[in-house]
């Protein structure tokens, strides 16, 4: 399968056309918006909570097929999820629910939506996994 | 070398293909085509250049403007050749050429040793709604230190400055620096820098022109363009990263304090003050980028035997050829003047589709083409675009790499259909 292939997969041309979790809250517990400098792409989480546990979770933003696709398999992945889980998450395991290699400058595309949603519920402000060496990039 | 001999008074036109055996990396195995359509992001190297460098590093390798044994004078004359080689190319003089890291450099350089000098409260700076992030972030960084004002000549629908609001920005005597890109790097436009000179110095404004796009595309004439700046960069002009020039008007760049310190920027040092070196040399504090200024050279002289004129029809011919493409692919918008008034850059949109989905399909056919927003944020804003995909040309550049790319539009529009 060529790196193309890879890519696009149909998992990821189902999630990009059909997003689930798409759209936004009224009153979130959580709301946070966070950007891709490298392509100006924004996401947008909003997050109801009850007793430390995701009840319900909406994306909402612009984005390419990675950023999108991502964004709406971690709402999947997370809904009904304990904080302390979502704590735990990191690039991998975007990246298996992606089920693709990404290059430096697309890996951004695929972690927007954990960055955003970490950001949203710790402060936590660095792209995942950022400590283990960087890729820079330009804006 | 592909165009040899003196230009003749008809000229033809340019032999892509023959250029294209100059530049090693087209003849470089690898698993897919290479259809290069990014060279305003950078331009290829051709064999000249590559050579030049590696010659430098293997036969005279030492400092410039220090030793005085054999290769360290071999190494100084190279270099400041290759500055000679550069003013001529845009018609300044040697001294008005400082040697930088790249256009961005340049154009910081003259914010900080200009700006602050020249820019007081309740000054204004002017630019335009197409500036590169590199002629916009450094005025910004000087107008809020010095409490000064930003303004912009705004665009039209086409994608062209609107001369019109240009006496107006002017018109109260506050503008002190009119800075303004040759060619745009999103739209291909290819603005009246002259006329806004003109304007900027009657009513007592100097005038920097971001030439990134120009110099490597076309006959550029600095004196005639009557501009006191000018920045430009190799990398985008056939030769090496790492070296980019500043054009300043002599008188300008004599009165201007320095911008970085260290040494060779110097004529005498004591403890607690220093006198500073001539130009351009005030400029160029600490070891410069010798072999990157060789390469910068060579790449010149092969522009110059190509011949611009000939390099410019090549690029907008090309450009034209792929506006005509595009026009059939369904659901799609160029950004830009219409046809004839742009140079070799085409950016567009493509229904929904987000440029990075574009150009990742793109990449699967071996077409490469930028996909973002090409450092010009507030520019995309304007025109209502998210972000944009782009082709953009060189010497080297053929009609079927734009036909590959057609090619793979179409396949990125029945794939991301939804």
């Amino acid at each position: 399968m060529s790196a193309f292939d890879d890519l696009f997969r149909e998992n990821i041309l189902d999630h990009y056309r059909h997003p689930r979790h798409k759209g936004v809250l009224e009153a979130p517990d959580i709301t946070y918006e966070d950007a891709n400098p490298l392509c100006g792409d924004r996401i947008r989480m909003d997050l109801k909570v009850a007793n430390g546990t995701i009840a319900d979770i909406r994306f909402s933003g612009q984005g390419c097929s990675i950023s999108q696709a991502a964004a709406s398999m971690l709402c999947e992945t997370v809904q009904g999820k304990s904080l302390e889980e979502v704590k735990r998450l990191g690039r991998e395991d975007v990246l298996e629910m992606l089920g693709i290699e990404l290059g430096p400058v697309r890996l951004k595309c695929g972690l927007l939506a954990l960055k955003t949603l970490k950001a949203g519920v710790y402060g936590i402000h660095q792209w995942p996994g950022e400590d283990e060496g960087g890729e820079g990039g330009k804006t | 070398m592909a165009a040899t001999g003196m230009a003749p008074p008809a000229l033809p036109p340019l032999d892509s293909r023959a250029i294209r055996a100059d530049f090693p990396i087209f003849s470089t195995a690898r698993a897919k085509p290479l259809f290069y359509l990014d060279s305003a992001a950078t331009s290829q190297k051709p064999e000249a250049v590559l050579q030049a460098m590696d010659r430098y590093y293997r036969g005279y390798n030492a400092n410039i403007h220090r030793g005085v044994y054999g290769i360290a004078e071999e190494a100084t004359a190279a270099y400041e050749d290759a500055r000679r080689r550069v003013a001529t190319f845009v018609n300044a003089g040697p001294r008005e050429i400082v040697f930088t890291r790249n256009s961005t450099e340049a154009i910081n350089l003259v914010a900080h040793a200009w700006g602050r000098v020249h820019v007081r409260a309740g000054d204004a700076i002017l630019l335009t709604e197409m500036e590169h992030h590199s002629n916009l972030v450094p005025w910004q960084m000087l107008a809020q230190e010095r409490g000064a004002e930003l303004r912009f000549i705004p665009i039209t629908g086409s994608g062209e400055l609107d001369l019109e609001a240009l006496p107006g920005l002017l018109g109260d005597g506050r503008v002190r620096l009119v800075g303004v890109v040759h060619i745009s790097n999103v739209l291909g436009t290819i603005n009246p820098v002259e006329e806004i000179a003109r304007q900027a110095r009657a009513a007592g404004a100097v005038t920097l022109v971001d030439a990134s796009q120009s110099v490597p595309h076309c006959p550029v004439d600095l004196r005639a363009l009557g501009v006191d700046f000018a920045a430009f960069t190799s990398h985008k002009m056939l030769g090496p990263t790492g070296i980019g020039c500043l054009y300043g008007r002599r008188a300008l760049l004599e009165d201007m304090p320095p911008f970085l310190g260290g040494g060779e920027m110097i004529r005498e040092v004591h403890l607690t003050r220093s006198e500073w070196n001539e130009l351009p040399w005030k400029f160029e504090a600490g070891t410069m980028a010798i072999a990157e200024a060789v390469g910068l050279g060579a790449a010149v002289q092969y522009l110059e035997t190509l011949g611009m004129e000939r390099v410019f029809a090549h690029d907008r011919e090309l450009a034209d050829y792929t506006l005509d493409r595009l026009a059939e692919v369904p659901g799609l918008r160029v950004l830009g003047p219409p046809r004839g008034r742009r140079a070799g850059v085409v950016a567009f949109t493509l229904g929904d589709l987000h440029p990075h989905d574009i150009a990742t399909v793109l990449d699967d056919e071996g077409v490469c083409v930028r996909a973002g927003h090409h450092c010009a944020m507030p520019l995309h804003d304007k025109l209502g675009v998210h972000a944009s995909a782009r082709a953009s040309f060189h010497a080297y550049s053929l009609r079927e790499e734009v036909d590959a790319m057609i090619r793979g539009l179409e396949r990125a529009r029945k794939l991301f259909a939804r």
